[in-house]
C-alpha cells in the first residue's frame, strides 16, 4: 500500500506534497500524545492523529515520519500546511474517525510501529 | 571500542534559550541537533534518543519554568544534554518520575503534551540522568548518552 492507496482507502483529501504519494506504507501509529509518538514510532511510519498544531510537524520530523493523516475532518492552518510542504511531509485529512482509519489501514496491510527506546 | 564514525567526532556545543511558554523551541532544537548528529554520521538509535531527551527536557522548561537554557555537548564519547531553568522546581521528584503524573495545564494537554511521560521518557533514553531541583528556585537536568556502548 502506498500513500495514494491510503488516500483512496480513507477517502482523504491531500493537503500537501501530492507528488510524494508513491511512498510505501508499511507501519502506522495512531495517537494524540506527542511523548508517546516520540518514544514508540520508528522511521517511515504513517501517523494518524487528531492533533493539528505545529508541534505535530516537529515531532514528525524528529521521528522521520512518512506522512500524517488528520482524522475527524480536522485540518491544520495554512502555516502548518506550508511548512509541511517545504519539509516534504505529506499531509492528508479524512472525515473518518481514528478507529475506522486504523481498521482500514490494518486490513490493507499496515502494521504497528512499536520500537522500544532501549 | 568506538565505532569509526565517532573517532573523529569534534567537540560541539549547541545552546538554545527557552522562554516561558516557548513551546516551539523544543521541537526546533530537537530537529536542529538531530541534523547535526546526522551530519556527524551518528547511529540512528543515538540520534533518536538524543532528540527525544531534548524535546522532552526543553518542553518541560517551556511548560513549567519562567525561562531557561538548553545546552547540548557532543563529545567523542558522550552526548550531554543539560537544561537549567529558573522556575517552581519539582517538589517531589519520585512522583514526577512516575508515568502519568503531570501538573501541566489544560492548554498544554490540548497541544498533545502534559501526559506525564516527559521525565520517564528522558530516563528511558538516557544512560545517566541527574536532576537537581530546588522548590521556588529552579531545576537543572543533566542527561548523558554514552557513545561507546548501546550502539
Amino acid at each position: 500500500m502506498n500513500l495514494r492507496d491510503v488516500k483512496e482507502i480513507l477517502n482523504a483529501e491531500v493537503l500537501c506534497c501530492e507528488d510524494l504519494l508513491d511512498r510505501e506504507v508499511k507501519t502506522c501509529f495512531a495517537c494524540d500524545l506527542i511523548s508517546e509518538m516520540l518514544l514508540h514510532v520508528q522511521s517511515n511510519t504513517l501517523l494518524v492523529t487528531s492533533l493539528t498544531n505545529a508541534h505535530i510537524l516537529h515531532a514528525a520530523q524528529v521521528m522521520d515520519a512518512l506522512a500524517v493523516v488528520f482524522v475527524a475532518g480536522k485540518r491544520p492552518d495554512a502555516t502548518v500546511i506550508k511548512k509541511s510542504e517545504q519539509s516534504g511531509l505529506p499531509l492528508m485529512t479524512t472525515k473518518k474517525l481514528i478507529f475506522e482509519c486504523c481498521g482500514l489501514l490494518y486490513l490493507n496491510g499496515a502494521r504497528d510501529s512499536l520500537e522500544e527506546c532501549d | 571500542m568506538l565505532n569509526d564514525s565517532f573517532r573523529f567526532t569534534p567537540h560541539i556545543t549547541l545552546e538554545f534559550k527557552i522562554g516561558e511558554k516557548d513551546f516551539f523551541i523544543a521541537g526546533e532544537s530537537a530537529s536542529r541537533v538531530k541534523k547535526t548528529l546526522q551530519q556527524l554520521g551518528m547511529k540512528q538509535d543515538i540520534i533518536k534518543r538524543t532528540a527525544i531527551i531534548i524535546y522532552e527536557a526543553a518542553m518541560n522548561v517551556a511548560i513549567h519554568a519562567n525561562h531557561g537554557t538548553l545546552k547540548v555537548y557532543i563529545d567523542p564519547e558522550v552526548i550531554s544534554i543539560i537544561t537549567e531553568d529558573e522556575g517552581p522546581g519539582i517538589p517531589d521528584i519520585e512522583l514526577a518520575m512516575k508515568e502519568g503524573y503531570s501538573t501541566a495545564s489544560h492548554e498544554v494537554r490540548e497541544m498533545g503534551f502534559g501526559a506525564g511521560m516527559g521525565l520517564p521518557n528522558i530516563k528511558q533514553c538516557s544512560d545517566e540522568l541527574d536532576i537537581d531541583t530546588k522548590v521556588g528556585v529552579g531545576t537543572t537536568l543533566k542527561a548523558k548518552i554514552c557513545l561507546n556502548n548501546k550502539n
